[in-house]
């Protein structure tokens, strides 16, 4: 099936020469741009046009293309990864899109990612808190046979849903108070369902909590926006796991 | 004798990594604090070796150019790991993992190093397991396995769809353990550019902060490359924008031999390319396979009207589709190797049966196997990659069926290295898909993951140790050295040349020739003609691309436009090298398919008489002819035979 093509776009975008400068929206008119594409080779030929005008494209953080990888990170028309439910930026495809739209994008917004230039911003945090605990504390080697320690599937599924995580920021990008609840509630779950991860589950949650509020994020309200901007649907129900494990572990201080 | 010392020990097979072992030299822990290792990559094969080296003692630093170690390109890997665990009882052994991996790589990988990769490939799903990694588990709580293409047990360790994300999430946390220790101090968004060589021996990087453009030295007493395959030399490929060979080439231009470039395989189920604005290839798991049918129309006007969009795959008749995989190979069928498949259907296409408009495409059923299994079934075991194809196609599988194509996947070649996985410039090291070690002339599906884990957690820790012995006496490397001087210089010279061409094309128009120029000529068939033609192809295109590229903003700032630029600069001499490489092989094996070297029917004929070694290509400055050497591939454990899955 032949796709259709878009005549003409507006792409309103979120220009900002490096972290210490001013950002603003300037406006592009786009032509003939196929509703078989990805949103990010609609940038693309959006960057093509930039160059050969004698223009700055506009920086964009992308790597696999296929939604796993979580470098891409655009807020779409007032949504994290744009118009569509369960997938990132990348796998965005522009029949989402109509003849004359004007397309906003603009960068992550939380305090604890600053933007490093037009719409990539600096996610370090999001490392800082998993170097905190995010890990089994288990070396190379020397360990038991995979099977000798049988886990229910049901565990390992819940786990591997929380596993799923991407940590790509969209839930911090959309939660009002910029809250890194699901990201760090996802990792804690992971290792809370199995029991390799059990052991140490009460300094875990405790460091990556701690850090997670050292760096700025903001509190959780339960508003659920998270979830539902999670591009890999991560569920809400590992925040009250988390506030379970954090709490468990203030007790036993 | 060939210059090339592969190393490997001699004895029976079965003994030879433990013999190897308890005879290379250990560094003592007071010795290890004082020594410093580079690795650059953090994917499976970078992310492990950085944390097992870490935790051993040495001083890490690891570098990647995403902007956490997680976002490597392992991270899309999706069907499985093998493993020679025989939990399923079903005779698996590390005899028969290393048979599989030497038979699917069609006799063209090293016996000793394939052995070891079987060996210690139980102790990777063990090392997973503990890390936390959500394998698939059986109700009873053990640990599930899947089959896949190529061989005759069910070895293949998974979770869901994401096991590469999981694998790497489990090294990674491994990575952070120790970052948080403070015995890795971690580099992200800072790019390697250059090779320090010092008095013949690799001392250090020159990178670039992404952000800020500032140009680093780093040296070191050994330098570890994991920096992943070269398969977007082809623009078009399943891999992340990224995976361009870039230090490939760098350190190949500093004197490490490159292996078997043109041994790139292409994978036979991918959604098609859909049009001129495309920038990458998705990949439908190989899975698929179990339960889809392959065809095309067996009549011609069928064809031409599918491709018109006059009609679509479902008005036409059984009787009237030719399923050509279970016609040409009636004992494998649909579920023939990669390579094969993807030149059964290119074959198909070439005659004028392709099903879409472009003419290159063939359908992959699903109707079959609904009407046998019901819907559900179906759902349950592809649901997601069913989702994910309707999503980029905007067509229902489950109604209509697949459109598919072959693509770029995955590049076994790369950098030569022997039985310690030290390239020829002593004191580098190359991991995982960056070098050439395990899997010959093709890849069975799930042995890349294994051999990334492989090499970073089990093997360098103990060979690299071989090595630094001799370093305990050498002070830290300064970067104050002349060859760290030498070595920036000739960076900054390169991106000033670049960014000063200042001429009218964008870096992707060039990117996007090239990968045509490597498609039609270097891709799934290949003759001595069309090499040749790729061979002048190539180098004009890169004169030009030197004169007439055109680089945006600012040398010193965050600006992708430069990062792909020296990234192409540097595909280009590996994709000079692919050809050259394909075109002193005349013989088909593998992903290596020369016309000149084909039975009647169009098989592909391997010649053991001239095509039993590995190219090993050695650099002799711009301009110059790469000179081949040969590692005389010698068989002792295995007898030679053609593959056939007819
Ligand atoms: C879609 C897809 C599915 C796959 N599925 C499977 C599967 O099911 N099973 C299987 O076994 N294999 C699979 N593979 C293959 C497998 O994923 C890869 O071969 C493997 O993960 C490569 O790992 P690596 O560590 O060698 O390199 P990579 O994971 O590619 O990592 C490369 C690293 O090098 C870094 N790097 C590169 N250049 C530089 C530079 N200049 N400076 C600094 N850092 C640099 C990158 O940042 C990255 O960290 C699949 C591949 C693809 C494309």
């Amino acid at each position: 099936m032949a796709d259709k093509i878009l005549n003409k776009l507006y792409i309103k975008i979120w220009r900002q020469k490096n972290s210490k400068s001013q950002g603003a929206f300037e406006t592009y008119e786009l032509e003939n741009v196929s509703q078989g594409s990805s949103f990010l080779e609609m940038l693309d030929i959006l960057n093509d046009q930039l160059i050969r005008e004698g223009n700055d494209p506009v920086a964009f953080d992308h790597d696999c293309r296929e939604g796993i990888c979580g470098m891409c990170s655009l807020y779409i028309n007032g949504e994290a990864h744009g118009p569509d439910t369960e997938i990132t930026t990348c796998q965005l495809h522009m029949r989402k899109f109509n003849e004359g739209e004007t397309i906003t994008i603009e960068p992550w917004r939380a305090g604890a990612f600053p933007v490093i230039k037009d719409l990539i911003v600096n996610r370090n945090a999001f490392e800082e808190i998993q170097q905190a605990g995010g890990y089994v504390s288990v070396g190379t080697g020397g360990v038991p046979d995979g099977n000798a320690i049988p886990i229910g599937q049901d565990d390992a599924e819940e786990a591997m849903d929380a596993a799923a995580c991407i940590g790509c920021g969209a839930c911090v990008a959309t939660c009002k108070n910029s809250s890194a609840m699901l990201f760090v509630s996802a990792k804690v779950s992971q290792f809370a369902k199995l029991p390799q991860g059990k052991v140490e589950g009460k300094r875990r949650a405790k460091a990556m909590v701690s850090k997670m509020d050292e760096l700025g994020f903001g509190g959780c309200t339960n508003t659920g926006a998270c979830e539902i901007a999670c591009p890999k649907a991560i569920s809400i129900s590992n925040i009250a796991r988390l506030n379970r494990e954090y709490l468990c572990a203030k007790l036993a201080d | 004798m060939s210059i090339l010392d592969s190393k490997a020990p001699a004895g029976p097979l079965a003994e030879k990594w433990s013999k190897h072992k308890a005879s290379i030299k250990v560094v003592s822990p007071a010795n290890k604090r004082k020594l410093d290792v580079i690795v650059v990559g953090t994917g499976l094969a970078g992310a492990s070796a950085a944390a097992s080296l870490g935790e051993l003692g040495y001083n890490v630093k690891a570098f990647c150019y995403q902007d956490s170690p997680r976002r490597a390109h392992s991270i899309a890997a999706q069907g499985g790991i093998n493993a020679a665990k025989n939990y399923q009882n079903d005779n698996d052994s590390i005899y028969r993992l290393f048979y599989d991996t030497i038979k699917g790589g069609d006799y063209r990988a090293r016996e000793s190093n394939v052995y070891r990769l079987a060996e210690v490939s139980p102790l990777i799903i063990d090392q997973c397991v503990a890390q936390g990694v959500p394998f698939a588990r059986e109700y009873g709580g053990s640990l599930s396995n899947r089959s896949f293409g190529g061989v005759l047990v069910s070895r293949t360790f998974y979770a869901r769809g994401q096991t590469g994300q999981q694998l790497l999430l489990g090294a990674y946390s491994a990575l952070n353990r120790q970052i948080n220790a403070g015995t890795v101090e971690m580099h992200n968004r800072t790019e390697m550019l250059d090779l320090v060589v010092v008095d013949g021996k690799a001392r250090g990087i020159i990178a670039r902060d992404m952000i800020t453009g500032e140009i680093q030295k780093h040296g070191a007493h050994a330098v570890c490359m994991c920096t992943g395959g070269y398969g977007n030399v082809f623009f078009l490929s399943t891999n992340a924008m990224g995976c361009s060979g870039s230090v490939a080439a760098q350190i190949y231009r500093r004197g490490a031999y490159m292996s078997n470039p043109a041994f790139v395989q292409i994978h036979p189920t991918c959604i098609p390319v859909h049009g001129s604005q495309q920038s990458k290839l998705t990949l439908m798991s190989e899975s698929l396979r179990n339960d889809g049918r392959v065809w095309v129309p067996k009549k011609k006007e069928d064809a031409v009207k599918l491709q018109k969009g006059e009609i679509s795959a479902n008005d036409i008749k059984d009787e009237d589709r030719d399923f050509y995989l279970e016609r040409r190979y009636p004992s494998y069928g649909n579920l023939v190797p990669r390579d094969v498949a993807s030149r059964a259907a290119k074959e198909r296409c070439d005659a004028g049966f392709g099903v879409n408009a472009e003419g290159k495409a063939v359908f992959l059923d699903f109707k079959y196997a609904i009407d046998r299994l019901g819907r559900d079934t179906i759902e349950k075991r592809y649901g997601n990659l069913f989702q994910m194809y309707e999503k980029i196609t905007d067509v229902d599988p489950y109604s209509n069926p697949m459109q598919i194509y072959p693509a770029i996947h995955y590049t076994m070649g790369g950098t030569w290295v022997d039985y310690n996985l030290m390239t020829t410039i002593p004191g580098l090291y190359s991991l995982g898909e960056a070098n050439f070690s395990d899997h010959g002339a093709n890849r069975l599906g799930a042995s890349a993951l294994m051999q990334g884990l492989a090499d970073g957690y089990f093997v360098l820790p103990y060979t690299i140790g071989d090595y630094l012995a001799d370093e305990i006496m050498v002070p830290k490397i300064e970067t104050t050295l002349p060859e760290f001087a030498e070595a920036e210089k000739s960076v900054t010279d390169r991106l000033s040349q670049l960014f000063n061409a200042n001429g009218s094309e964008p870096v992707d128009y060039f990117h996007k020739k090239l990968g045509m120029i490597m498609w039609d000529h270097v891709g799934m068939s290949r003759n001595e003609a069309g090499l040749k033609t790729a061979v002048s192809e190539i180098r004009a295109l890169r004169d030009e691309y030197y004169t007439n590229v055109r680089i945006p903003g600012e040398l010193d700032n965050l600006n992708p436009e430069l990062e792909k630029a020296v990234r192409v600069a540097d595909s280009f001499d590996i994709a000079e090298l692919m050809a050259l490489d394909a075109l002193a092989r005349n013989e088909s094996c593998g992903g290596h398919f020369r016309e000149e070297s084909a039975t009647e029917e169009g098989e592909a004929k391997r010649n053991d008489e001239i095509g039993c070694y590995a190219s090993a290509w050695e650099y002799k400055g711009a301009g110059q002819e790469p000179v081949m050497h040969k590692e005389e591939l010698v068989f002792e454990n295995v007898k030679l035979v053609q593959r056939s899955y007819k």
